[in-house]
Formats: structure tokens, C-alpha cells, sequence
């Protein structure tokens, strides 16, 4: 029997057409990054010049170091907190956890960001690099959890018995069994509460009081105020790095990338 | 004799196995502990605070009211519930925002479905690598995402110049197609639309080959065999998708922030304002309400909806 192969040309050139709409705003982007032009309009010709320009722009580095502590320091934190919350809820039956870890992932990022705002105002806490990295904790530790739980469910749960067994105490099953096995989803959540935290606009951007910037808030203002291809060598400098991450990531967790 | 031996090892077992249940306790709140505190700290109490924040006063210099007056009296009110259902202003931005987010995740869905159905009928091999590329611009800065479309859509295009020029045979007058809310539509398509695909594909690829076989075999043409087999089949799918697409879309700011006019505020927009420009934080959290019992709703039909029937 013919197996039939159901892919028309229709169907082909339709998916060809969403994988353009996909990608070539981005390319746009990129290209007119190298263009001679103050205006993103047409190619006139290759310069370097908005690369130059970004690395003399003080404010602009600034906020690109302050986007890269806040996003070590919410990656580490949040790595922390969300395996063992990834952990609990793999092991345990928990009710409370698993809707505090979810919730904030589900329900429109502003929703996080505003309640935030009212909460570290009523504390006295000074908005800035603080409460950013704060926040940007709260809403990473539901992605590493995600990501390390659907690690551990694909764990063998025999190995950790076989440790058990033979004579390792619970510690040292986790130390030496479980968690050298979880150990690529725990790097890919952190590379993902990494990318997560150096991205983030919506919640930052409630959080940050007037003095704190960082790289998404300069790249907004630069938008809402004087569009340059400035932005667009920022933004190409920051897609490539995403893409490195991506690219590490997948090479230490396949799965745990898909399955997020 | 025997007996006595018998109760004390039963009792030793006994406090072996509380001891062993006690210390599995504690592991287990050392381990669910920290996170649980945390987001209750930065999420669940906010999240209270803002509810409440919704029936008190707006501070005279923005911010909150205190909670008792001078005289020791509770300083609560509803008057800010009144004044989204009485302001005609604020229903409407909300009708329309919803309208944006069904608009956009049918969109979505008319984009994503062919895309899902050829990647999930494509060879194994690729299918990884196609869906990869699915996401893979979704990994870029949100921001820099929606700039895109400014460069794209923005009066000295090459796409509105063509637009224009063909507008212009027809004696058409010249338009804008930045900051309208067709501009607003395009970048909420654009930065939702891998949400539509993933789900439609991941059920999509699930389906047994032999069922559309079968249909043929019994003389169904490939319109009906869709229709009829392939994609009530994937409604679930669908279901996820429009709640994955439809949630974050309907609060959104940034988008029609950037991409719109003064015309094609949101929801998110009107938020972005009450705490930050008007400072008016009680009515801020009951717009912020509003959002959240949307969201729930939309989340909710959709589970709903989306449950397995079972048909004879």
C-alpha cells in the first residue's frame, strides 16, 4: 500500500509565508543596524557607526550593566528557589505550590508588575536595582520549576532507591544521584531565568522607580522618544546574545528547552 | 515474655518510623519552604494588597489613603467600583481591548494552524527543527520585536509606500498604517503568535494517520476530511492556543504603547496610567481586578471547553 503524503503545495506556501512573517522584521532589524542612515527607510550604505555610537552612549552602558547584575543575581536566586520549588512539587503532594509557582506565569505580566509597585511603595522599599531583582526573582522561579520538574519526571526514580538502598543517607542520594541527573535542567532553567530576567520590560518597568534603567527600559525610551539605528545595533547585539544562550542551553537540556 | 519483647520492638518501630515520617516533614518544608515563602512574600500578599488597595482612597499626593481617618474611622469605600461601571469611558476601552485580543487570536490561529498541520504531517527529523524555528525569534527581546513593525509599517516604508501607491490607481486617498489600530493588531499577532502554534502542534502531531487513511479509503475529500476528522480532533488544541494567545494579549501595554495612536489605548494602557502618570492606585487595582477576573474567565472557558468528551 502508498502511504499518501498529505502536504499540499497550499499548505507549504502558506507556512512559508508565516515562517517570512516570523523572521523578516527581525532581519530588517538587523540589516538596517549596518545602514548609513539616520532613518530605518533605505539602504544607503554600510557603516559601523551605530555600534560606535552605542558604545559611547554612557547611559546606554549603564543600564546594559545593571540589566547584567540584576539578571546574574536573579538567575542565581531564582535558580535556587525554583529547583527546590520544582523539586517539591515532583516529590510531594502539594496544593498551595504549584498554584503560587503557575499563577504568575499565567495571568498578564502587569497584573504582577502593579501589585508589585503598591507592595514595595507600602514598604518603604526605594524603588530600584533591589526591587527589580526582587521581582524579576518572583517571576523566574515558576519557569525553573517548570523546567526542572519536567527534568525529574524523566528521571529513572529507581536510581535514587538503588542509592537509597544501599546505604546512602537521603542527602547523599540527592547530592550524588538525583541531583548530578536533574543538573541539565537546573543550567537550562538558569540560563532561562537568565534571558527571562535581561528581557523583561513589563514588570521592570513598574518597578524601577524613576532613577533605576536598564537594557529594555533604555530601549524603550529610545523608542518612544527619537528612533536612530542605534536601537537597532542594540538590539541586534542583544539578539545575538540570546541566541548564544539558547544555543548553550539546548546543548545541556534538548528536552527541558521543548518542553517549555 | 514473648509478649513484652513483642510490644517493645513494635514500639522501637514504632518511633523509628514517626522518627523516619517526622524527619520526611521537615525535609519536605525544607525543601517547599523557601519558594513558598518567597512567592507568598512577592506574589500572593501583593496580590492581596492590591485587591484591597481597590476599596480605599486615593492618597492627595497619589498613592493611598490611610486606612482609618483622623477620627479612627474605617477610610473604605466602593466608589471606585462605581466609577468603572458608571464611566462609560473605561467599558469602552475594555470592550475594545477584548475585541483586539479575539481579533488577534483568530489571527493567530489562521496563521498558526496551516504552519502546526505541516510541521506535525512533516518527516520526524525535521519536525524539531521546525518548530525550533517557530520559537526561536520568540527568544528575542520583546521590545525589539515591536520596533520591528515600526520600521516596517512606518510612513517611509517600502510597504507603505506600495500600499499608498496601490491605493493611489484606485483613487484612493494615502494612509497611515503606523499608530492605527491596524499597526496595534499586527504587533500583537506577531509577538503571540508562537503561543498558537506550540499547542496546535503538540496535539496536531498526536493524531493516528490511519483515521484520515480510513476516511479516504471511504471516499472523503481532502475538504472533508479535514472538516470532519482532522480538525475537531484538534480542538483542544485550538482551545489552548486562543487561551495561551488571548490572556496576555487582552493586557498588554507595550504594543499599543508603541504601535498605536491616541485612539488604540488598552486596558493595559489605562492601568499603565493610573499608577504611574494620574497616580490614582484604588482605581488602578479595580481595572487591575477587572483584567485579572477576565483573564480567569477566558483561562477558565477554556479548560472548560477544552475537557475530553466523550461521544458514542
Amino acid at each position: 500500500m502508498t502511504k499518501v503524503i498529505r502536504r499540499p503545495l497550499g499548505l507549504w506556501l502558506v507556512a512559508l509565508a508565516v515562517y517570512a512573517f516570523l523572521y523578516v522584521p527581525l532581519i530588517i532589524v538587523v540589516v538596517y543596524s549596518f545602514n548609513d542612515s539616520q532613518l530605518n527607510a533605505e539602504w544607503v550604505g554600510f557603516t559601523l557607526d551605530w555600534y560606535r555610537k552605542l558604545f559611547h552612549n554612557d547611559e546606554m552602558l549603564k543600564a546594559a550593566g545593571n540589566s547584567l547584575m540584576i539578571a546574574l543575581v536573579a538567575s542565581a536566586a531564582s535558580t535556587l528557589l525554583g529547583t527546590m520549588a520544582g523539586f517539591a512539587m515532583h516529590r510531594y503532594k502539594l496544593k498551595l505550590l504549584p498554584l503560587l509557582v503557575l499563577t504568575p506565569i499565567a495571568i498578564p505580566e502587569i497584573l504582577v508588575g502593579v501589585s508589585l509597585l503598591i507592595f514595595f511603595v507600602m514598604l518603604n522599599i526605594t524603588l530600584g536595582l533591589v526591587s527589580i531583582a526582587l521581582a524579576h526573582i518572583a517571576f523566574c522561579i515558576g519557569f525553573v520549576a517548570i523546567v526542572v520538574r519536567s527534568r525529574l519526571s524523566g528521571m529513572d526514580e529507581s536510581l535514587t532507591e538503588a542509592a537509597r538502598d544501599c546505604g546512602a543517607t537521603p542527602m547523599q542520594a540527592f547530592r550524588l544521584v538525583t541531583l548530578p541527573l536533574i543538573m541539565p535542567g537546573v543550567v537550562a532553567g538558569a540560563l532561562m531565568a537568565f534571558t527571562l530576567s535581561i528581557d523583561d520590560f513589563v514588570i521592570t518597568f513598574f518597578t524601577a522607580g524613576a532613577n533605576a534603567s536598564t537594557l529594555p527600559l533604555q530601549i524603550y525610551s529610545m523608542i518612544k522618544i527619537a528612533v536612530t539605528p542605534e536601537v537597532n545595533a542594540v538590539s541586534t547585539l542583544l539578539m545575538g546574545l540570546t541566541l548564544l544562550l539558547i544555543i548553550i542551553a539546548s546543548k545541556l537540556a534538548p528536552n527541558a528547552i521543548r518542553s517549555s | 515474655m514473648s509478649k513484652v519483647a513483642n510490644t517493645v520492638a513494635s514500639e522501637a518501630a514504632k518511633k523509628l518510623s514517626d522518627a523516619a515520617e517526622k524527619r520526611g516533614r521537615m525535609a519536605r518544608w525544607l525543601i517547599s519552604g523557601p519558594p513558598l515563602f518567597y512567592l507568598l512574600l512577592f506574589f500572593a500578599i501583593p496580590s492581596l494588597i492590591m485587591v484591597f488597595a481597590s476599596i480605599r482612597y486615593a492618597g492627595d499626593y497619589g498613592g493611598l489613603a490611610p486606612v482609618f481617618d483622623e477620627a479612627g474611622k474605617l477610610n473604605l469605600t466602593l466608589e471606585n467600583f462605581q466609577r468603572f461601571t458608571s464611566d462609560f469611558i473605561y467599558t469602552a476601552i475594555f470592550l475594545k481591548s477584548l475585541m483586539y485580543a479575539v481579533i488577534t487570536t483568530f489571527c493567530c490561529l489562521l496563521m498558526a494552524y496551516p504552519l502546526a498541520l505541516l510541521i506535525a504531517r512533516s518527516p520526524k527529523k525535521y519536525r524539531d527543527l521546525l518548530i525550533l524555528l517557530v520559537i526561536l525569534p520568540f527568544w528575542s527581546n520583546f521590545l525589539i520585536r515591536v520596533y520591528a513593525w515600526m520600521i516596517i509599517l512606518g510612513p517611509q516604508s517600502g510597504l507603505t509606500q506600495a500600499v499608498n501607491y496601490v491605493l493611489g490607481l484606485a483613487g484612493i486617498e494615502p494612509v497611515r498604517l503606523l499608530f492605527t489600530a491596524f499597526s496595534v493588531i499586527v504587533g500583537l499577532v506577531y509577538v503571540h503568535l508562537p503561543f498558537m502554534v506550540l499547542p496546535l502542534y503538540a496535539n496536531l502531531e498526536k493524531h493516528d494517520p490511519a483515521l484520515v487513511d480510513a476516511a479516504q479509503d471511504l471516499g472523503a475529500s481532502a475538504w472533508q476530511r479535514f472538516w470532519r476528522i482532522t480538525f475537531p480532533l484538534s480542538l483542544p488544541g485550538v482551545y489552548a492556543g486562543a487561551a495561551l494567545v488571548f490572556i496576555p494579549a487582552l493586557g498588554i501595554f507595550a504594543v499599543s504603547d508603541i504601535l498605536g495612536g491616541t485612539g488604540s489605548d488598552m486596558i493595559g494602557n489605562v492601568i499603565k496610567q493610573q499608577f504611574l502618570e494620574t497616580r490614582d492606585w484604588p482605581f488602578g487595582s479595580v481595572l487591575s481586578i477587572v483584567l485579572t477576573v477576565a483573564a480567569l474567565v477566558a483561562a477558565g472557558i477554556a479548560v472548560l471547553v477544552a475537557k475530553p468528551r466523550r461521544t458514542a
